[in-house]
């Protein structure tokens, strides 16, 4: 074979890369451009227009209204405004108590699981991570027996003398209700005089009500398994050595998790955190299942209003409207979170100990 | 074989510290914490798993009998009435009918549409990869509950509202799976495929009978995401479509749990058709449960 049928071989192919490279990701690009991208251009328009779902949005009735769905939502001072501030109280509550508690428990149980020496550990993974294959709806459905007036929760209360609520028909704030408890029943006038959303601010610090507390739970109890297994995964790439080390130089257990295991996974929990932010404030499936965001709209989320605004009030500005202040939110939270947990420069002082080291550290 | 160094390592040094510290209190302190462990164990198992114990026994329950004994693990009263009518006389049947025809075409499709674009952005050289994969990377981050009301108006504009078509298409693909296939497709030497290609075979050749057999790791990944995904899908149906020969399980279950179909509470009933509807993901997890708990360590690894 000669030199120049060779070069010329080659570069057709180079040649065929570039169309096959196109051909290739054709069916991405115009699945993802038909059902992702355009749909969420033409969702920005139907925000800023009045368009009622009848006929195309497109079409020459549908007028552009500016930023009037937008405002009604912020600032209107009617009934659009509250239920939206009443969905974002209810998710941040949600959200302040579920990622927390889910990437503590997802961690408590990764180091469990992940002794060397432990009888039956893939019996006790296996039944940790079970719940988080089952749907959101099966697992709902469940969970509204579980926690209805009669069913096994409240009979477990019942065991050990307490009364339990009737779950997801209880509107009552947890945290007026601990108030309560110490005899607390209206606020001061500053917290009920003044509102934000259209909420009061007494109503804001009502914590999550009784019913959206038992969908705590679930987030909780089905996401665990998920994120406990993203910590078995980093826990098993650490290295021994440094664990070792301080274990040479006498930390206990408890110094050296807190001290150098958990410093080490901290890509790992930024990933977790990340992921459960993001999923705690699309709240929607558990709700259309269960409450429909009752009682007292004290389960509604911006996800669900966003959908029962647009499909069931044909307020589909406004429901879009919702949708985009919602992906403003999530966005901010997660940068939020990234600046938060950014490898900062270590200051001097902290640094002092391991500068000592590297002579008689590194071999 | 880093393995090994570190568990020679770390059972070496526990024995070393045993030593320092008295012989007799010792082994009692160490089978007091292991119990304390398995004990902790044990409950928290207790409480992942009695939900499921108890959904399957309630199902088997008559309304009364659950409702008094709502946490007893062996029915009163045997009863199979939940499953008769869920099975002879509702629309369970098509539900599930529905939701295997969306799953069985949806994975089929995201394991061939992911494979093919994440080879491309791996492997092939082409004007304008860079962009197509910065824009992947951008629609990832598009959170899925915002896309209700878009997908909806567009599935309306483009005219298949209400059919399979609509419950299909969109989802096959999705920017994730495309991810995960570039990530893999990215591990393996290119030196076999270049082999193939000297010896004269074509782009979609190579693709089809060299890269794709040996892509059966990350297949299996998607195949287990797309299958989980689409079983257990809610929303998209929900905006896709409306009439009830096209209802699926998840949204059909949902429709039980919200009153329809029933006078009175009826969990046996609503727990016999969650538990049914779970079966398929569970015989999925168990089958390829090995590979679940190692796909996420071969994931986050890098």
């Amino acid at each position: 074979m000669s030199t120049p049928v060779r070069t010329s071989r080659r570069s057709s192919i180079r040649g065929g890369e570039a169309a096959s490279g196109w051909l290739f990701t054709a069916p991405m690009i115009v699945l993802l451009g038909m059902f992702l991208v355009i749909p969420v251009l033409m969702a920005l328009w139907v925000s800023f227009s009045d368009w009622n779902g009848r006929g195309s949005p497109f079409s020459a009735s549908v007028s552009f209204v500016g930023v009037d769905n937008y405002s009604a939502l912020l600032g209107g001072g009617g009934l659009a405004e509250q239920d939206f501030g009443t969905a974002l109280r209810n998710n941040a509550w949600y959200v302040l108590l579920v990622v927390p508690i889910q990437t503590m428990l997802s961690l408590f149980l990764a180091v469990l699981v992940n002794r060397q020496i432990l009888r039956g550990r893939g019996f006790f993974r296996t039944a940790f991570y079970f719940p988080s294959v089952t749907s959101s709806v099966a697992i709902t459905v469940l969970w509204l027996f579980l926690f209805s007036s009669t069913g096994a929760v409240n009979k477990l209360l019942s065991f050990i003398g307490v009364n339990g609520p009737n779950w997801f028909n209880d509107p009552s704030g947890v945290l007026h209700n601990i108030l309560g408890a110490f005899g607390v029943e209206t606020g001061p006038a500053a917290l009920t005089g003044n509102t934000f959303l259209g909420i009061s601010f007494w109503e804001w610090l009502a914590g999550p009500s009784v019913a959206m507390s038992a969908f705590i739970l679930m987030a909780v109890f089905t996401t665990s398994g998920t994120f406990m297994l993203l910590f078995i995964a980093a826990l098993q790439n650490l290295s021994g050595e440094v664990v070792e080390a301080a274990m040479m130089d006498g930390a206990n257990g408890w110094q050296r998790f807190w001290r150098v295991t958990l410093p080490q996974l901290r890509p790992t929990l930024f990933t977790v955190l990340t992921l459960g932010l993001i999923g705690a404030w699309q709240v929607f499936d558990q709700i259309y299942t269960g409450t429909q965001g009752g009682p007292g709209k004290t389960t509604l989320t911006p996800a669900y209003l966003s959908y029962q605004t647009a499909f069931t009030n044909q307020a589909w500005g406004q429901g879009a409207a919702i949708a985009f202040i919602l992906f403003v939110i999530i966005v901010f939270f997660t940068l939020f979170q990234r600046w938060l947990l950014a490898e900062r420069k270590v200051s001097a002082r902290r640094m002092r100990p391991y500068l000592q080291t590297p002579a008689g550290g590194s071999k | 074989m880093s393995t090994t160094v570190r568990t020679r390592v770390r059972t070496q040094s526990p024995s070393q510290r045993l030593k320092s510290l008295g012989r007799e209190q010792l082994p009692t302190r160490l089978i007091a914490g292991r119990s304390l462990l398995y004990a902790m164990l044990i409950v928290l198992a207790i409480i992942y798993i009695a939900p499921f114990l108890i959904q399957v026994a309630t199902s088997f329950k008559t309304d009364a009998d659950a409702a008094s004994n709502p946490m007893a693990l062996i029915p009163e009263t045997w009863s199979s009435a939940a499953y008769q009518r869920l099975f002879l006389n509702s629309d369970f049947p098509v539900w599930f009918q529905n939701s295997a025809i969306v799953t069985v075409f949806v994975t089929l499709g995201r394991v061939f549409f992911n494979s093919l674009a994440g080879y491309a952005l791996a492997r092939l050289h082409f004007r304008g990869r860079n962009v197509i994969f910065a824009l992947l990377i951008a629609v990832m981050s598009v959170p899925g509950v915002v896309l209700l009301i878009p997908k909806f108006l567009v599935i309306n504009q483009l005219g298949i509202y209400d059919t399979y078509v609509a419950m299909i298409v969109p989802l096959l693909t999705d920017a994730a799976g495309v991810f995960i296939m570039k990530n893999f497709f990215e591990s393996i030497p290119a030196s076999v495929e270049e082999q193939a290609r000297i010896d004269g075979a074509g782009t979609f050749r190579v693709f089809w009978s060299i890269v794709l057999p040996m892509a059966r790791p990350a297949l299996v990944t998607i195949i287990i995401l797309s299958f989980q995904g689409s079983w257990n899908e809610l929303s998209h149906f929900i905006v896709a479509t409306q009439s009830p020969e096209l209802t699926t399980l998840t949204k059909g279950v949902a429709s039980l749990a919200s009153g329809q179909l029933s006078q009175g509470t009826q969990y046996p009933l609503k727990l016999a058709a969650a538990a049914i509807m779970t079966i398929p993901v569970a015989v999925m997890f168990f089958i390829f449960q090995k590979r679940i708990m190692n796909t996420t360590d071969g994931a986050v690894k890098e």
